[in-house]
């Protein structure tokens, strides 16, 4: 493991659970790496495939996904169809031959800023092992 | 409940019987208009038509093996304003499947519409099929139209199929009003599978077509088998990145395949939006971070997104690789990733207006460790 390799992860999160925890994560000076750029997303559900792709082809090391739990959707059923998105998103590209696990979907609600934090947390430390995408490094994309 | 009857072949010519059983159908105004395949004027294609007279389907050829587009797109512009008078359609299995998919997309209707759906026997790239109608050795869909009694249907010699009918495991129409036999069937007549009420109507005669499942079951299984071993070769090319980078280096954004794809229905292609005319500078700082970046930029991403959008409603029709001028093998990959995206959710596409679009439907209990912390 490479210890100067600090992984940049591209989140989106929903304006009504996720955003909100990481506002708290924030506001309650819970300590977090330094690592996640954070987009605003209206719900988990409106993350279309194309977001996630494309930071990863332009060198992204890890994409995360944050929504409210299930059965908490703001929009009622956001967050179900943003499961079965991430879940062929993720089959798609395994069978494409690049790394699944370098996106992550994970549930957090707006009380939550630890989780968050947490979530991040584990999300650097699992990319430091992978080590760099390896698209960085590659031009044809 | 659906009968089986049988249309006598007149004087042995096949195509001429089926011509003048379409004649029949605007004539006795069981449907206003046919959307049929015609032999084009050039004398080298067919080329699907709207027909209202009938002494047009004279140059009626459904038989061709030959498919420029994929007629379910066709059938989403008849339909999609709601016709008024009733439109009969002539299908391939892979343009009713895209149908069934168009419409649970709500860019086409059934209603005044009668689907009429005919045994495939393969089909040959457009511009092969050109070549073969204008060589010495005569048509080239007899040929084709004799070997179906037995099922053996084998290119033309020096030629081949398209590839996604080479792997094809659906040659018989499903979800017609109306179905157009000659699989198993012998050259003397053409079998005829419609409601009952309907078959009266259309002077068929009774008798047997005893081995047509059999001799289908045999033709989708060599049909199976090659299938797999093409998804086996994919699948062993596809394993790290550079086996990624490797499927789609050569295409070159120009987007044919959307235009070519039946279900590829968007109005406005976010790939063909400014979103993706980009300031002389940016394209610049991205050189400069990687040392170099491909242009035209972002033809993997759309290779990935169109993935994405279609897999789960890809009927494999093959009409993208036709199409594409870099020969990317998207039939393959399209309906490899397909097989297994859509087996997530016991989904085939175009196989029944009841199952609900993967995209569109959840359930609660499925995939629950996916976003819990593990």
């Amino acid at each position: 493991m490479n210890e100067d390799f600090e992984p940049k992860i591209v989140a989106f999160l929903c304006n009504w659970c996720a955003y909100v925890g990481a506002d708290l994560a924030g506001t309650s000076r819970i300590q977090y790496p330094p690592n996640v750029r954070i987009i605003r997303m209206m719900c988990s559900g409106a993350v279309d495939p194309v977001y996630v792709i494309k930071p990863l082809l332009d060198g992204a090391d890890g994409v995360l996904i944050g929504g409210c739990h299930p059965g908490d959707c703001h929009y009622q059923e956001g967050n179900y169809k943003a499961r079965r998105r991430v879940a062929i998103l993720k089959n798609i590209l395994r069978q494409m031959g690049f790394d699944e696990e370098r996106i992550w979907l994970r549930w957090i609600s707006a009380s939550e800023g630890q989780v968050f934090a947490e979530t991040v947390t584990a999300m650097v430390k699992a990319l430091k092992e992978k080590g760099p995408n390896p698209l960085k490094e590659l031009w044809g994309t | 409940m659906k009968v089986r009857k049988f249309l006598e072949v007149k004087e042995g010519d096949t195509l001429a019987t089926l011509r003048g059983f379409l004649q029949r159908l605007l004539e006795k105004e069981i449907v206003e208009a046919l959307l049929v395949p015609l032999e084009a004027p050039s004398g080298d294609t067919v080329m699907p038509a709207l027909v209202k007279e009938p002494a047009r389907l004279e140059k009626a050829n459904p038989l061709a093996p030959v498919m420029p587009v994929n007629a379910a797109r066709l059938v989403s512009s008849l339909t999609i304003g709601k016709p008024k008078e009733k439109i009969g359609a002539l299908l391939r299995s892979c343009e009713i499947r895209a149908l069934i998919e168009l419409v649970k997309l709500q860019q086409a209707h059934l209603e005044n519409l009668m689907i009429i759906g005919l045994d495939c026997l393969g089909t040959y790239e457009v511009t092969d099929y050109a070549k073969l109608i204008s060589s010495e050795d005569g048509s080239p869909t007899m040929g084709l139209v004799r070997g179906a009694k037995e099922g053996s249907l084998s290119p033309h010699e020096g030629y081949q199929f398209r590839s996604a009918c080479r792997i094809c495991e659906y040659p018989v129409p499903q979800n017609t009003a109306l179905t157009i036999g000659l699989l198993g069937v012998d050259g003397k007549r053409i079998l005829v599978e419609a409601q009952e009420e309907l078959a009266e109507r259309l002077e068929l005669t009774e008798g047997e077509a005893a081995s047509r499942e059999e001799v289908i079951k045999k033709l989708v299984e060599a049909r199976i088998e090659e299938r797999d071993r093409l998804f086996a070769q994919f699948r062993e090319r596809v394993v790290d990145i550079r086996g990624l980078l490797a499927q789609f280096s050569t295409c070159t954004g120009c987007y044919n395949c959307t235009v070519a794809c039946p279900i590829c229905y968007c109005k406005e292609c976010l790939f063909r939006t400014s979103t993706f005319e980009h300031e002389s500078d940016r394209y610049l700082r991205w050189a400069q971070r990687k040392g170099a970046i491909q242009m035209p930029t972002d033809t993997l991403l759309f290779q990935l997104t169109r993935l994405n959008h279609m897999v789960t409603s890809c009927v494999g029709c093959g009409m993208c690789e036709s199409a594409c001028p870099s020969d990317i093998p998207l039939t393959t990959i399209f309906r490899a990733v397909g097989q297994e995206v859509q087996a997530m959710f016991d989904y085939l596409p175009g196989r029944s207006l009841e199952d609900e679009l993967p995209l569109a439907t959840f359930k609660e209990d499925e995939l629950t460790e996916l976003g819990e912390t593990q």
